[in-house]
């Protein structure tokens, strides 16, 4: 398989008044043509800084460094108006909140052509034939009428469609959702997550998938990387990830969430404590406060992620876990 | 659930008046809950799960007296409150209590902890000594699991988890026969939620209050409740045991919310023939005629535009309702 996306020891730091604090602590993993990634964290594990810095989207007091090859060009450092003619074009990324992403006072039309015209020069005519077709394509009823209506015209969901068309409509390489689907009602997000399978079925699109959310990455993603305070601490299939989970905080998110097709289901397994401060990070194992198999070596040695099987990777000092899941160091 | 219901609301209606437009425009009613029936009994949990604008705090808010209900009846313990002036309510405030979504904005940011926690008794037993105070706290604080040598700090000083537990604690501390949590777990972080899903099960197997436990999340909702409620558009859609409203939902939005809800486990998320209900809610205050879900309905026919579905047993179990013309 061929990397779309290769990153090499990307690290995100944020200049703040208290001093810089690590976001995003030199991570490494490729996106391979045509499949579906799941990033799984929780808030501040730095899941959307780390596709905030591949778009080059960073804040102001934000730097990354390491290496982002998207299709072997080098985005680090790139200067911003080559990084133009990829971002928007080859590689989208698509927010959670759809209203603040939208113009409010220019239409649908305007902000859907308007890419195809600057990036692939097409002429107004054509743009919008190709805007109306890819209106059709997210299921917007009455395309042709509603591309000239406002943002504020739409509901919630539609707006998310209407998101996911512009992102689109350049035919990426490679579509990054962050968070698509939270701030909508649940039977509004059972539809764009259907929308993003189908369009995961239909062609070799790339796609990466932030969320804090296992039960969206099930259906979608072939593959999983959960983050944990700046790092990745275990990456698999998504078979793996949810029936043979090996790292410490992968298996307590599993337990930790009320499941609808396990009636009579006792007590969740919470995982305790809380995620640690980025300035103050121990010395060993991000997670060692909240581990419930912590040992000498997690408090001396920060794990790194290494593989233990294939395309399987954790970083953890335990070998494995038992059926009966006891620890085995 | 048998005895006598500690709270039962009857034919509650809450509307709020909405300007259409100018000036001295008239007003128009926004039909946020619109003629709801049910009991929450001593000791259960009653979870309502509703999406956005289906009036599901606006129930909590209104229970409290906190929103002045439009018409229908409040019976706490034989009495019917609603109407209440502030003084009448106030004797009853300290059985009921309530925990808000946002911890950190439903805490004052100028008082500490143990302030915080101890606000109701203060209120309501201020002829307590200072050292009985401090230990009521500490203890309280102790039950929810935060350190008592915390009692000092102030809200920005705990992390958001911690935050609820000190409005749980706050809410806990009178020892209320209810408490309304209102989508207590939603701003949450999911490793966090678990442990205050555990602590508030925890906290009412040991000291018996009632919960109305509201969330927009059914598998939360289904996890803590005995009984759940099904709200939509500010009507009841269905209630019924958690575990039967799983097995047999027979209402087509609870069938469609059950099957929208993504599960975690792959095998059975790929293998899910999911029953998509299409568009969005619509505006509370054009509501479809006849029943409110007909627009969105797989199952809707001539009849549901014209005639209101009562919530009945319709022919199931008799704890076991629901507002459809053509129930599973």
């Amino acid at each position: 398989m061929t990397s779309v996306l290769s990153v090499k020891n990307l690290a995100v730091s944020f200049a703040t008044p208290e001093g810089a604090v690590a976001a995003v602590d030199g991570v490494s993993f490729d996106v391979e043509k045509g499949e579906c990634v799941g990033i799984v964290g929780e808030s501040g594990s730095g899941k959307s800084q780390t596709f905030m810095a591949v778009m080059g989207l960073l804040a102001t007091n934000g730097k990354a460094t390491g290496s982002i090859k998207f299709q072997d060009q080098e985005l680090v450092g790139m200067k911003i108006d080559k990084l133009n003619k990829i971002r928007g074009s080859k590689m989208c990324m698509i927010f959670q909140d759809p209203m603040t992403s939208l113009t409010p006072h220019l239409k649908i039309s305007r902000q859907l052509t308007e890419v195809l015209v600057l990036h692939k020069g097409m002429s107004e005519r054509d743009a919008r034939a190709k805007a109306v077709q890819m209106l059709d394509r997210v299921k917007i009823p009455d395309a042709k009428r509603r591309l000239d209506q406002y943002p504020h015209e739409f509901s919630g969901g539609m707006r998310q469609r209407v998101m996911i068309a512009m992102a689109l409509i350049c035919e990426p390489q490679l579509l990054i959702a962050d968070e698509p689907s939270t701030a909508l009602d649940v039977t509004v997000q059972a539809q764009i997550l259907e929308l993003m399978q189908e369009l995961r079925a239909q062609g070799d699109m790339s796609i990466v998938m932030i969320t804090h959310d296992l039960g969206v990455v099930a259906g979608l993603c072939n593959r999983v990387m959960v983050m944990y305070a700046g790092a990745f601490c275990e990456t698999a299939g998504v078979d793996e990830i949810f029936h043979d989970p090996q790292h410490p905080y992968t298996r307590g998110l599993v337990g930790s969430i009320p499941r609808l097709d396990r009636p009579g289901e006792e007590r969740l397994t919470a995982i305790r404590g809380q995620p640690p401060n980025l300035q103050h990070l121990p010395k060993g194992c991000s997670f060692q406060e909240r581990c419930d198999f912590v040992f000498e070596r997690c408090i001396a040695e920060r794990p790194a992620l290494a593989p233990f099987a294939p395309e399987r990777a954790k970083s953890c000092h335990l070998k494995d876990f038992d059926k009966e899941g006891k620890a085995i160091r | 659930m048998s005895g006598e219901p500690l709270l039962s609301i009857k034919g509650l209606k809450v509307h709020f008046p909405i300007s259409s437009g100018g000036l001295f425009g008239a007003t128009r009613p926004l039909k946020a809950v619109d003629g709801i029936d049910f009991d929450v009994f001593p000791g259960e949990t009653l979870g309502i799960v509703g999406e956005s604008g289906s009036g599901k705090s606006t129930i909590g808010r209104a229970v409290l007296q906190l929103i002045k209900p439009t018409a229908g009846k409040v019976v706490w313990l034989g009495t019917d409150i609603a109407g209440f002036t502030r003084g009448q309510m106030k004797a009853r405030r300290r059985e009921m209590q309530i925990v808000f979504q946002d911890p950190l904005a439903s805490l004052n940011p100028r008082m500490t902890a143990g302030d915080i926690i101890a606000e109701p008794l203060d209120t309501f037993e201020p002829q307590i000594k200072a050292d009985e105070r401090k230990a009521r706290v500490q203890e309280m604080m102790a039950k929810v699991g935060l350190l008592p040598q915390m009692i000092n700090r102030y809200p920005h000083e705990f992390s958001g988890g911690q935050n609820q537990r000190i409005g749980i604690a706050r809410a806990m501390i009178l020892k209320p026969k209810l408490i309304v949590a209102d989508e207590p777990v939603s701003s949450l972080d999911v490793s966090i939620r678990a442990q205050i899903i555990n602590l508030l099960a925890d906290l009412q197997k040991e000291m018996g209050v009632a919960l109305i436990f509201i969330s927009h999340d059914l598998a939360v909702v289904r996890h803590v409740s005995h009984r759940v409620l099904v709200l939509y558009l500010g009507k009841v859609m269905e209630i019924a045991e958690s575990q039967v409203l799983l097995s047999r939902p027979r209402h087509p939005y609870t069938q469609a919310l059950l099957s929208a809800a993504p599960v975690p486990d792959p095998e059975v998320e790929r293998g899910k023939k999911r029953l998509l209900i299409e568009g969005d809610l619509p505006s509370p205050l054009d509501p479809p005629s006849g029943c409110v879900f007909r627009t969105r309905c797989p199952k809707a026919q001539g009849q549901c535009g014209q005639d209101i579905p009562a919530l009945e047993a319709r022919g199931g179990a008799g704890d076991h309702l629901v507002a459809c013309l053509f129930p599973d």
